[in-house]
């Protein structure tokens, strides 16, 4: 079947079959490999991508569900080579990651988050961000990052944030 | 080369600096490839049938009706081998690539179909028939070890690349490797003791769960050149397994490993890359074989461990003396188990002084999952026996757990085995440094409880680390290593060594590797080794580099060598100065010219001395206990990092989290478990590893930097010490909050609740007693083996016959079976 859907602000159309995931159909021929994929059964998030600006796992999401609909991946995130999201500036700036396999994920999820919630508590970072396994940091670079990027999106205090450390 | 590797610099200009990382931009603009993103011309994929059965015979294997399933290319079997040595393992040579003739766990691949796509090729392994022959599986140590048990191999190996294996049984019992460590009259020592703890304990199979999949691409080209792009940790064990078992010289074995999603040991050594190229080899095209994570949980987990063990002090509380006898279920196939058997029967030692000391420690053949190196190689499962029984001890003869510590612990120069290198750490200050880190919380609330516990590894694996740094006529230079960058940061910490030595701006840096073409050979990355081996390879390099660059200037300037003054980045003569690479562009009078400087490093100078270093965790922890429904949670978590020097501080306290919080996931959740052969939660839905949600809720990341290392500027590993100590840590903190004592992990809270139900019908005085106490009788010396052999049958274990009806968690609870 075909279908078109926007891709990282792109109209993409391609001929698909039903069976398909969104993550092969955006992996193998789209060669969008930042999508990556690990325990493909919705547990540990490493294949978030944002469709209409929220998050999925492409592992499990069947490729025809994206038709007309605006598809996010981590190599769209910034809009355009050589940019930074300021989530990718944090995680970069906090060392949120270390083997980076679940990095892609990770921001695009956070992402999500401070699209629907600007100014999380800790407590609602955690609770956002417990669908994502990461299993080289032990979180906390995570938290840091995605504090740092709620800051300066906002441009505003820190809000009502409770500091862990 | 000199033994000093410390200048003595106290302001570095690049190293000891958290500068950013080098694979940085890739790994969060999605750029940055991993071998599962590799994809080559006319690729085809293969996908594996696996063995329903634990120990069945293999009569025949019809193969016709998926050869004929639309894309197949052909299947290959054990049948396919006979040109190949189709047997590997770097310490024994017993894992076929593909199973030969017999089964040996559920999940063995027996046969891999290659297509065009990977559907095709799943597809089309379901139409493979396999007759077997159901053989009895030999499932838990027990089993394995009673006299006329089945056997799980009972044919003739040869050792591997590893040296130091041939006293290998040969498969014709079921023990795998077994390891004698003994000093002192233990027998003596504990006839004469004042005090001895000894106790039962249990750690179980843990899956390490890299978020990357094991993947290989293999391309065996119609001239005998294989390439093979992997996810695996040490590039050039594999080439040798490759090698031989293709009969192909080194030079025509190419591995490539590019950045890797994770490893925690689990893919260290060979894994599926002789299946891959074998598939590539039949088809003459590049295969891809790409597992899934149930998949991966079939390839490698832990070595479980079950460890009887006893203490002993004198009367002014001293250790004098400790046996253990360590079982160690390695599955199917030896792997990397006979060096965790050896590891782990060094660490049981911990970093305190014993003049008497007997261990034995067996790894053990059964019908499961093979078992290999888990982050902290052996170290894991021997330290929660080791530092509970301390607090135990402690508690009987009435002091405080770390006084007791600090007692008996050895300070820096002390042996703590004869032979070895004395430590070099300062682990009674990492014990008060963590400890007073705690304490800053205030006294101990009720139902919550502390502690802080040590682990001690001889880590660094064997010192062969070959290095080569191109210096280039422009100001750029290219280190070149053998060592997988697999999120340690290892490619940004050899590149700050590089710019610091050769006074080159870090963005002039660039990391080559891994790729055995290219890089010369590192025995491997792993044991916490790249920044103290390879680090200092790559600083020996530089430093040959800048010799060749100071006997140029002194042709240039018609001077000795040894008058030119030395400044970072160039040489100063009078009034003139010249950069390294000014010297080599005027020198060769060409533009685009470089040098090579490189570095050999092997058991010899100052790596002459065994362990590289001795790897120290030490861990504190303060727990919560809900006592209605047994959950701990983890209020504050130290880590104490006794690094030597920090070449890249935040990534070395991000390692040292990052180990923590799978001990923690072992300390709380994780195990796999075994109903019978069959592994009942080998999914992600059902294996719960640390969320989010279970980071502690205040965390303290402590470093020490002594510059007591043999590594560059004093450097030492680290990474793996964290994970050691944490599962002690929460049962001593357990038992400081509710008086009940878990002798097995994880600490479910099925099994603490059901613990502390089990304490309230006791009387109140056995609760704040260890069960310790009652079962202590003075053992009687027994030879090792023979003990093994005749050591009563201990409570089910986690892969033994258990009765479906019986909940995951429910049997391994310590439950001494009080009279009274």
């Amino acid at each position: 079947m075909k279908i078109s859907f926007d891709l990282n602000g792109t109209p993409t159309s391609l001929e698909i079959e039903a069976r398909e995931t969104l993550a092969e159909v955006l992996r193998s021929r789209c060669r969008l490999t930042g999508v990556k994929l690990s325990c493909e059964s919705q547990v540990c998030g490493t294949c978030t991508v944002l469709i209409d600006d929220l998050p999925v796992s492409a592992c499990t999401y069947l490729a025809y569900e994206a038709r007309d609909k605006r598809v996010t991946t981590i190599e769209g995130l910034a809009g355009g080579v050589g940019r930074l999201h300021p989530l990718q500036q944090a995680f970069l700036d906090n060392f949120a990651f270390q083997c980076g396999f679940c990095t892609p994920g990770m921001i695009l999820a956070a992402k999500s988050l401070l699209d629907q919630n600007p100014r999380p508590s800790d407590e609602e970072i955690i609770a956002y961000m417990s669908g994502n396994l990461c299993r080289c940091t032990g979180y906390l670079g995570i938290l840091k990052a995605i504090r740092q990027a709620a800051t300066e999106l906002q441009g505003i205090g820190k809000g009502n944030r409770r500091n862990r450390e | 080369m000199s033994d000093a590797a410390n200048h003595g610099e106290t302001n570095f200009a690049v190293v000891n600096h958290s500068v950013p990382r080098s694979d940085g931009i890739a790994k969060v603009t999605g750029s940055a490839t991993y071998a599962s993103d590799i994809t080559l011309e006319r690729m085809a994929w293969a996908k594996l049938l696996r063995s329903p059965f634990a120990h069945a015979k293999i009569r025949r294997i019809d193969v016709s009706e998926a050869k004929s399933q639309p894309g197949v290319i052909d299947v290959l079997t054990g049948d396919d081998l006979g040109p190949l040595h189709p047997y590997y393992g770097h310490a024994v040579k017993d894992h076929p690539l593909l199973a030969i003739g017999k089964v040996r766990y559920v999940g063995e691949p027996v046969a891999a179909v290659i297509a065009v796509d990977e559907l095709n090729a799943q597809e089309a392994a379901e139409k493979i028939k396999v007759d077997y022959e159901e053989l009895t599986p030999v499932l838990g140590v027990d089993d394995a070890l009673a006299p006329g048990a089945v056997l799980v191999h009972g044919m003739d190996y040869i050792g591997g690349a590893f040296r130091g294996f041939d006293d290998f049984p040969g498969g014709k019992e079921n023990l795998c490797q077994a390891v004698h460590v003994e000093w002192g009259d233990v027998d003596a020592a504990f006839a004469s003791a004042a005090h001895i703890a000894e106790g039962e304990y249990y750690f179980p199979m843990i899956y390490a769960y890299a978020m990357e999949p094991y993947v290989a691409v293999a391309d065996y080209d119609p001239k005998g050149q294989l390439t093979v792009y992997s996810s695996a940790q040490h590039p050039f064990m594999v080439r040798h397994d490759l090698a031989e078992v293709f009969d192909l010289p080194l030079n025509s074995v190419r591995v490539v490993v590019p950045y890797v999603g994770g490893g925690y040991g689990s893919k260290s050594y060979t894994k599926i890359e002789p299946l891959t190229a074998a598939c590539s080899w039949k088809v003459s095209r590049p295969v891809k074989l790409q597992l899934s994570v149930e998949e991966a949980f079939l390839t490698t987990r832990s070595d479980d461990a079950r460890v009887r063990i006893r203490t002993a002090v004198d009367r002014e509380g001293r250790l004098v003396a400790k046996q253990a006898i360590v079982h160690l279920d390695t599955g199917a196939y030896a792997e990397n188990s006979p060096m965790v058997c050896r590891k782990a029967a060094n660490r049981i030692v911990g970093p305190y002084r014993f003049p008497n000391v007997r261990i034995d420690c067996l790894a053990i053949y059964t019908n499961t999952v093979p078992a290999s190196s888990y982050r902290g190689l052996g170290a894991a499962q021997i330290t929660f026996p080791v530092e509970s029984q301390m607090d135990e001890l402690a508690h009987k003869i009435g002091l405080d757990p770390q006084q007791f510590r600090l007692r008996n612990l050895a300070h820096s120069g002390e042996s703590i085995h004869p032979g070895l290198r004395p430590i070099d750490a300062d682990v009674p200050g990492d014990i008060r440094l963590a400890a007073q880190t705690l304490q800053k919380n205030g006294p101990v609330a009720p139902k919550h409880g502390r502690s802080v516990c040590c682990s001690c590894s001889d880590a660094g694996a064997h010192p062969v680390t070959l290095a080569m740094v191109q210096v280039y006529a422009d100001g750029s230079a290219s280190v070149l290593s053998g060592s997988t960058e697999i999120g340690q940061g290892s490619h940004t910490v050899l590149a700050q060594i590089a710019a610091e030595e050769m006074g080159v701006p870090l963005e002039k840096v660039r990391l080559v590797g891994s790729d055995t073409a290219v890089t010369l050979f590192e025995r491997s990355t792993g044991a916490s080794r790249t920044t103290t081996l390879m680090g200092r390879a790559v600083m020996e390099a530089c430093r040959e580099a800048i010799a060749q660059c100071k006997v140029m200037a002194g042709d240039l300037l018609s001077v000795p060598a040894s008058k030119l003054k030395e400044e970072r980045g160039g040489i100063r003569h009078g009034k003139d100065w010249l950069s390294w690479p000014e010297i080599i562009e005027r020198y060769f009078q060409m533009e685009g010219c470089s040098i090579i400087g490189r570095a050999y490093l092997r058991r010899a100078g100052p790596f002459k001395s065994v362990p590289v270093f001795w790897e120290i965790g030490v861990t504190g922890v303060e727990i919560t206990l809900d006592e209605e429904t047994g959950k701990i949670s983890l209020d504050t978590l130290v880590t104490v990092g006794d690094v030597g020097l920090a070449i890249h501080p935040a990534m070395t306290e991000s390692q040292d989290i990052g180990a923590a919080t799978m001990g923690v996931g072992i300390g709380l959740f994780e195990e796999l478990i075994y109903e019978g052969q069959q592994l009942m939660n080998g999914t992600m839905l059902e294996y719960r590893v640390p969320r989010f949600s279970d980071m502690a809720r205040k965390i303290e990341l402590k470093l020490v930097e002594n510059r007591d290392g043999v590594g560059p500027y004093g450097a030492k590993g680290g990474g793996e010490g964290s994970v050691n100590p944490i599962g002690a840590c929460l049962a001593n903190a357990l038992y400081q909050a509710a008086g009940v004592r878990i002798r097995r992990l994880p600490l479910t809270p099925e099994r603490v609740w059901k613990a502390l139900q089990e304490q309230k019908t006791r009387p109140a005085t056995a609760a704040a007693e260890s069960s310790l106490a009652r079962k202590e009788k003075p053992a009687k010396p027994r030879a090792a083996k023979i003990q093994v052999k005749a050591a009563p049958a201990p409570a089910a274990r986690a892969n033994g016959a258990r009765a479906k009806k019986t909940g995951p968690h429910k049997r391994r609870v310590s439950k001494p079976k009080r009279k009274s």
